[in-house]
């Protein structure tokens, strides 16, 4: 079994706004094509172009139907990938120690030189995040990007995630949760940021910050424009007054 | 080496090199960063693709569709040679052949159709972003039938703004992200400014600015909205009416906005049944008069200093009687048809839903108005000191205007934001530059044809009345094939692709000879009635000869098209090609900036895989204009005056000084808009990151279509050659003429069987009426609307042969709101039957709640007919997936007196999608769970692709 670090000097990791994530993807693809050509073995599909196209991908979007009782039915995009939990059992159950969590920085890794592939670590993850790569049978998981964000051969402004480097919608915000003052303890702070099952005890870096209350078709009234026509001369009389007004403007 | 003991390269090498191009993966044409590297092979391959963060449209980010440029690239079902049929049409069975005789053959083909008769060349294109080229190369030709893809798109869209205003939404303009206080979204099209919307959302949240989505499904940008407004199908109009409605009764409009820019003072002739009723009342000099309410007298509208009224009868100085179109336009929707309550059954949306909108509409823009310290003047010579808007924005697409009734909602959603005063103010609406463009600054249609000879002027444009209709001399037959400005479809401004193949098949109003394509879909997902067009590129005449004789098609995949064309011309893809997003077509400005780009082969074709022999489309076009001897295209001597392409995008001038590309012109490369050709053209565009952007002075930022300074920045960069008016079309006059002319009134008239309809739908004023496919069905029969929606991974057939985006959307079921499903027995998993009046198709069903309780939907373009795409014949595509496009034909159902009417918009042309009314039942659960219907597999000489992919193997890094 895997030790996990007694804390990390920092707390890198990921703010995901279901309030403006439109499920369009882009951080899924994007992540693939990043991933594929860089850390590790590649994420292999399989049968790309057959009957049962599957392959391996760090991040994936699941489309939720809610269906309250006093509003319409709404759609939820919840983008999932690993959450670098503080007490990753991903880690702990790990018997190679291959599946590891960095001191410095918090991400949560697999040394693929190490990995046999027993999948134990994917099955004590509550979340799903983690995907067996077909071909090479090491398991895949998010990296945060660690071959982008301390690389001295990318610009300075695009050391951070591939996926949150492309999101079109400025849903996805990648910070330190070590440092009260950074970005996304901020967002966290101000937007009611939450754990994803909090119940599991994995103490999830990642945040997820709620969709704001939707307007009901039915709610009140804010504004009811008064009626001209209720006016001297109707329509047309509340025209002339109001052209005469201009006139003189 | 990383802590803990693991061996871990935090920097990695990434690429050898960066090359900056313009995506193509949809039509959003953002800037992209393509990382190369060396691969196995030793030659450069594609390492990642990233957007550009200068680029103005996607400002860095990049959607799914653009990340997984790599895959679309090294598609195994790219074509490699020029294909000669060898089977029989749609079999999929070539033989390769050389450039050289391809290129021969096609020149043969088409150089003896243009000296014999050039209308017998049908040359349409479908997704292209090259129509100033294709369009000049077809008018250089001679033939009057081309056009592109707007016809079965959007042109609703454009075509309504640009009569209304001089513009529309997209490429004509956008949302002001920065300064809106409210945000309104109806049926959007996904790769229709599909990064800049999602931009533009994101910024609006931060602001915490109230977003409306206004759709049937509650799916993408409508799930972030802080509204939904389900509406049912084809009744926009009506909605966007009903608010209308609401604002006139309680005066929340801007008269002076009204009475500067707009023709709502305009006088109307009242003259029941005569000749020039509901025509404007015009002085000699042909200027539409208005009545001074001040000095009590008729004055030209031009004049500066008027006081015109807005209502009240006026006597001419001829004696006839005249109304403001104001007034006519407050009594036509102060009237009760349009009341909330009379409105919500049909539109599905609530009376006090409709009255709280509309409130909402009217306190964003009169009490929280938005001021900018910035003096500008007017083109009437007034100085202004500040810019005040009405911060009020909308954007729409195909959801509204793919409809029958689809040019009367976009002009009721332009006259909704003329009334509030939001056209280019600030937090409202603005124009993207070349735009304004009103239809004074844009040319009419031409038709004609003589052998041998070119056409007197571009084929596309807006006319006026029906004076200008392309008729033959009996004032009925249409000019085209595709029956564009005849009587059918008038103001049919990006013509009717998607009657092309039905009318040449049926010799309607002629036969061709030549039917010549452009990456265009049409035996599958860009057509209606696919099976039908199928058959129809099959049809033989009584001799054994395809009534379609030839068909030539380009496109760099083999795509369900491929297998009906007779000479395949292999396209490259987008990476390995020149291309201008040009400043003659519609570039990629942004409010602030006018900005064009290019494409540029990023990677050489021949370095791209085994055998690869593709060439650029236009390229090819260009080649084929100098063995013809287009003029324009030859040298005095015969001999091709552009090498490519490329050439041509440097070389080329429209007129003297304005080219394709706008960007660094003159001999030194120091001039914007208006110069020489500049050799160095091409180099310092790829040196700026592949676009060029001008950006517009602060006084020309908003009112430009009566900004003075923008009217003088816009000649100097050639965007036009002098001021062009544009006083907003509230009351659109050329409407008024086919009206009158349905009414018996001028020289041209429509075919009886064509008035009642004319009467009816060219109202001068926006109307609302039901789209023509349920009104002509019993709705207890087809009691549902079936529509698509587009996946935001996926453009249209092309995402099918993406090994990562057919892992996102390899399938589509059919999403049925839970109502219908209790009520027909289905649950998810389940197979249904849909029909309609023309077909039926056999679907998996899933169960959804967020979306109109009439309407079933599904994602657009998945289902493929198997075989193609180089897809296995068993891919869930091809066996899960389904389109809607089987269920809806090409013609309405037939009328009692057997007429069948073109299932589009009566104005435009524009296919009626949207129209589609269906009923549902469970299938057998015994059926083989297979969609319906299927086709035999189509066959390719393409290899098998591998069984497994293991992209950027070569680069892994250890760890």
């Amino acid at each position: 079994m895997t030790s996990l670090p007694e804390t990390t000097e920092r707390a890198l990791g990921l703010v995901i706004d279901l309030d403006t994530c439109v499920g369009c993807h882009a951080c899924v693809v994007n992540c693939k094509e990043w991933n594929t050509g860089g850390y590790g073995a590649p994420l292999a599909d399989m049968d790309p172009y057959g009957a049962e196209p599957e392959g391996a991908w760090l991040n994936r979007i699941h489309t939720f139907e809610v269906s309250p009782e006093d509003a319409p039915a709404s759609i939820v995009h919840f983008p999932k990938s690993c959450l670098h939990c503080a007490d990753a059992p991903c880690v702990t159950v790990c018997p190679t120690g291959a599946s590891y969590k960095r001191s410095e920085d918090g991400i949560v890794l697999v040394d693929e030189s190490m990995c046999i592939g027993c999948g134990l670590c994917a099955w004590s993850c509550p979340y799903g995040a983690r995907e067996m790569d077909p071909v090479e049978n090491v398991m895949k998981k998010c990296t945060l990007c660690v071959d982008r964000i301390y690389n001295d051969n990318i610009p300075e402004e695009d050391r951070v995630p591939a996926c949150v480097r492309t999101c079109p919608s400025g849903a996805r915000h990648f910070g330190d949760f070590s440092d009260p003052q950074s970005n996304v303890s901020q967002l966290v702070a101000e937007r009611g940021g939450f754990d994803l099952m909090p119940e599991m005890g994995t103490a999830p870096v990642n945040k997820y910050l709620p969709p704001r209350p939707k307007a009901k078709p039915e709610c009140a009234t804010t504004t009811t424009p008064a009626s001209v026509q209720a006016e001297v001369g109707g329509f047309l009389g509340w025209l002339d007054r109001a052209l005469e007004k201009l006139g003189k403007d | 080496m990383g802590g803990d003991g693991h061996n871990l390269e935090l920097s990695p090498h990434v690429s050898d090199e960066i090359r900056k191009t313009t995506c193509y993966m949809c039509a959003c044409r953002c800037g992209i960063n393509v990382h190369l590297r060396k691969g196995e092979d030793g030659q450069p391959k594609i390492r990642y693709i990233e957007g550009n963060r200068d680029h103005p449209i996607n400002r860095g980010v990049l959607c799914a569709k653009g990340s997984a440029g790599i895959m679309q690239h090294y598609s195994p079902a790219r074509l490699k040679k020029p294909l000669l049929r060898v089977g029989e049409r749609g079999k999929g069975a070539f033989r390769e052949i050389e450039w050289e005789e391809a290129l021969a053959l096609a020149s043969e083909w088409l150089g003896e159709v243009r000296q014999r008769d050039p209308k017998k060349l049908a040359f349409f294109t479908g997704r292209d972003q090259s129509q100033s080229l294709t369009g000049w190369w077809a008018q250089q030709y001679g033939t009057p039938n081309f056009a592109a893809h707007g016809g079965f798109c959007s042109v609703n869209m454009a075509a309504g703004g640009i009569y209304t205003f001089g513009g529309a939404f997209w490429e004509f303009g956008a949302p002001d992200w920065d300064r809106t206080e409210l945000f309104m979204i109806f049926g959007v099209a996904e790769d229709h400014d599909s990064n800049p919307i999602k931009m533009g959302l994101a910024k609006l949240k931060d602001r915490g600015v109230k977003i409306i989505g206004v759709n049937p499904v509650r799916t993408g940008y409508n799930a972030i909205a802080d509204e939904w407004v389900g509406i049912t199908p084809g009744t926009d109009g009506l909605f966007i009416l009903a608010l209308v409605h609401e604002l006139l009764k309680a005066g929340s409009i801007d008269l002076d906005y009204l009475l500067r820019y707009t023709n709502a003072p305009w006088l109307v002739v009242q003259n029941e049944g005569a000749e020039d009723h509901g025509l404007f009342a015009r002085n000699e000099a042909g200027e539409p008069l208005v009545f001074d309410r001040q000095q009590e007298v008729c004055v030209s509208s031009k004049g500066k200093a008027v006081k015109p009224a807005l209502n009240g009868q006026v006597t001419l100085p001829d004696g006839r009687k005249a109304r403001p179109a104001f007034e006519l336009l407050a009594q036509k929707y102060l009237s009760d048809e349009y009341a909330p309550e009379a409105v919500s059954e049909r539109t599905g949306v609530s009376p006090s839903q409709i009255r709280r909108l509309a409130g909402e509409i009217a306190q964003a823009a009169f009490e929280r108005e938005v001021v900018i310290d910035q003096p500008w003047t007017d083109m009437k010579g007034e100085r202004h000191e500040k810019m005040v808007g009405r911060p009020v924005s909308f954007h729409a697409m195909r959801g509204i205007s793919a409809h029958s009734n689809g040019f009367q909602t976009c002009r009721a959603l332009h006259l909704l934001q003329i009334l509030l005063g939001s056209i280019d103010s600030p937090g409202g609406f603005r124009f993207k530059p070349p735009y304004p463009r009103p239809i004074d600054g844009q040319p009419k249609p031409h038709g004609g044809c003589k052998p041998g000879e070119p056409l007197a002027g571009p084929h596309l444009g807006f006319l006026r009345g029906p004076e200008e209709l392309l008729l033959e001399d009996d004032g009925i037959t249409p000019q085209r094939i595709d029956k564009a400005f005849s009587w059918d479809a008038p103001m049919s401004s990006h013509g009717l692709m998607h009657m092309v193949i039905s009318n040449a098949c049926a010799g309607d109003p002629y036969p061709v000879d030549v039917l010549f394509m452009y990456m265009a879909n049409m035996s599958w997902n860009s057509s209606m009635n696919s099976g039908g067009v199928m058959k129809m590129l099959q049809e033989k005449d009584d001799n054994g000869d395809y009534r379609i004789p030839k068909i030539i098609y380009s496109d760099a995949y083999n795509s369900e098209m491929v297998a009906f064309a007779d000479l395949v011309l292999p396209d490259t893809t987008y990476l390995e090609r020149h291309d201008c997003i040009s400043i003659l077509d519609r570039p990629i400005s942004e409010p602030e900036a006018l900005a064009d780009s290019l494409r540029w082969p990023v990677v050489d074709p021949a370095t791209q895989g085994e055998g690869r022999d593709v060439r650029g489309f236009q390229s090819v076009l260009l080649d084929l204009g100098g063995r013809l001897g287009l003029p324009g295209m030859v040298k005095p001597d015969g001999s091709a005056i552009y090498k490519d392409y490329a050439d041509y995008m440097v070389n080329h001038q429209r007129r003297p000084g304005v080219g394709p590309l706008a960007g660094w012109r003159g001999k030194d490369g120091e001039q914007q808009g208006r110069g020489e050709p500049n050799p160095e053209q091409i180099n310092r565009y790829i040196e700026n990151g592949g676009f060029f952007q001008a950006h517009v002075p602060a006084e020309a930022q908003y009112f430009k279509h009566a900004n003075r300074a923008w009217s003088d920045w816009a000649i100097e960069m050639g965007l036009q050659d002098g001021p062009v008016e544009n006083v907003f079309q509230l009351y659109l006059e050329p409407l008024r003429k086919f009206q009158l002319a349905a009414e018996g009134h001028g020289k041209r008239l429509p075919p009886e069987s064509h008035r009642a309809r004319i009467k009816a739908t060219f109202d001068p004023l926006p109307i609302w009426y039901p789209p023509f496919e349920g009104q002509q069905l019993d709705e207890n029969e087809f009691p549902y609307h079936a529509i698509t929606q587009r996946p935001a991974a996926m453009y249209h057939s092309w995402g099918s042969q993406n090994a990562w985006l057919r892992q996102i959307h390899g399938a589509n079921p059919l999403y049925v709101p839970g109502a219908i499903c209790d009520e027909a027995g289905l649950v998810d998993g389940d197979w249904a039957f849909v029909t309609s009046h023309h077909g039926r198709i056999k679907v998996p069903v899933r169960r959804m709640e967020a979306v109109n309780e009439k309407t079933l939907w599904t994602w657009n373009a998945i289902g493929k007919r198997s075989g193609a795409w180089n897809l296995d014949d068993d891919a869930p595509e091809a066996k899960k997936g389904f389109l809607l496009n089987h269920l809806i034909h090409e013609l309405l159902p037939p009328k009692a007196d057997g007429l069948r009417w073109s299932n589009s918009d009566p104005i435009t042309g524009q296919a009626a999608w949207f129209d589609l009314r269906v009923r549902i039942e469970k299938a057998d659960p015994q059926d083989h769970p297979v969609s319906l219907p299927q086709f035999e597999p189509q066959e390719d000489g393409l290899e098998q692709p591998a069984h497994q992919l293991t992209y950027g193997r070569e680069w892994g890094e250890g760890t």
